[in-house]
């Protein structure tokens, strides 16, 4: 199992990936340079957080154009694993790979918290560690993470059951007030329609290990490496 | 030419910075202000043969780019520049 960790001029959450791929999963770890066009065999590609290109006009609006984000595009239409983080997110639904968009947060504050999501989706390769309506701990910190999608969007991530993430409260509870950024329906991370591309504003790579509070995170990469390992036995 | 190009949270977008804005001039005294979104402003100078195909490449830079049709709406002006003007 071979995870590539994007790095565009100004990610700067590619090493804290790299370490849970390799330090703490024990998978193999490829960093993908931003204008490089080969995905030297990877199976699973993060796009990472951070500010790529500055975030300069838009979040995510100048990454789309890297030559590596071409061949993003086509390793997801072949069905690769891609999984856009915060800044990822960003960048995946500026490229078009991902519905909808992200914009500033309601509070026009920079969150940096511990947030609690509802899993709604455990049968995809990104979740299938998890149980269906499990409440996992993972932090935020992102100044632009309020998902935006227009009425027939919005409605169509619904019906195809395509929001994987919820801001909740500990018990689970879908509410306003654990909305941490104005994101409608509190979307957290959404998946596209075949189940290969997941967004999701919140780190679970720094929540991989108990010494940095917990281990939620983990369970999104132990995913990924299961269904790897399912396809290769398969 | 120079194309004068402003981007806006289209209406259904939530525009925090424009309701603290709102705010932030009712506070100074300007309680006429019932609404205030905030977009950008982008100036691109281009070299074009004729009007027609500066507004149609600059379209096409507005809806390829400069603005992201899932949340911002654009309109621009253009503006001939005086041969030999100072930039």
């Amino acid at each position: 199992m071979k995870f590539g960790v994007v790095v565009f001029p100004g990610t700067w959450s590619d090493r804290d990936c790299g370490w849970v791929v390799d330090q703490v999963l024990g998978a193999h770890l490829q960093y993908l340079w931003h204008k490089d066009t080969d995905l030297k065999g990877c199976d699973c590609i993060i796009v990472p957080g951070g500010f790529a290109y500055g975030d300069y006009l838009r979040t995510g609006a100048i990454a789309r154009f890297a030559p590596l984000m071409e061949s993003i595009g086509e390793f997801a239409d072949r069905g690769g694993l891609v999984w856009g983080i915060c800044n990822g997110f960003q960048i995946l639904c500026e490229s078009g790979l991902l519905p909808g968009a992200l914009i500033r947060n309601a509070s026009l504050e920079y969150r940096c918290e511990w947030t609690n999501l509802v899993v709604e989706r455990a049968d995809l390769p990104f979740t299938s560690q998890c149980d269906e309506r499990e409440v996992i701990r993972v932090p935020i910190s992102h100044g632009e993470g309020s998902y935006f999608a227009d009425p027939a969007t919005l409605s169509r991530l619904e019906q195809n059951g395509q929001v994987v993430f919820r801001y909740c409260d500990v018990e689970g509870r879908v509410r306003p007030s654990s909305n941490p950024n104005g994101s409608l329906h509190n979307i957290a991370g959404i998946v596209n329609s075949r189940g290969n591309v997941l967004g999701m504003m919140p780190h679970p790579e720094r929540c991989a290990e108990a010494e940095l509070g917990g281990t939620d995170g983990l369970k999104l990469f132990r995913s990924v490496m299961h269904s790897a390992a399912q396809v290769l036995t398969a | 030419m120079i194309a004068r190009i402003v981007v806006v949270p289209k209406p259904v977008v939530n525009d925090p910075q424009g309701v603290t804005v709102r705010q932030g001039l009712a506070s100074l005294g300007f309680g006429e202000v019932t609404d205030v979104r905030v977009g950008k402003y982008i100036e691109v100078r281009l070299d074009a043969t004729s009007e027609r195909e500066a507004r149609e490449r600059v379209d096409a830079m507005c809806s390829r780019l400069l603005a992201n049709h899932v949340i911002e709406d654009y309109h621009f002006e253009l503006e001939h520049e005086r041969k030999g003007a100072m930039r």
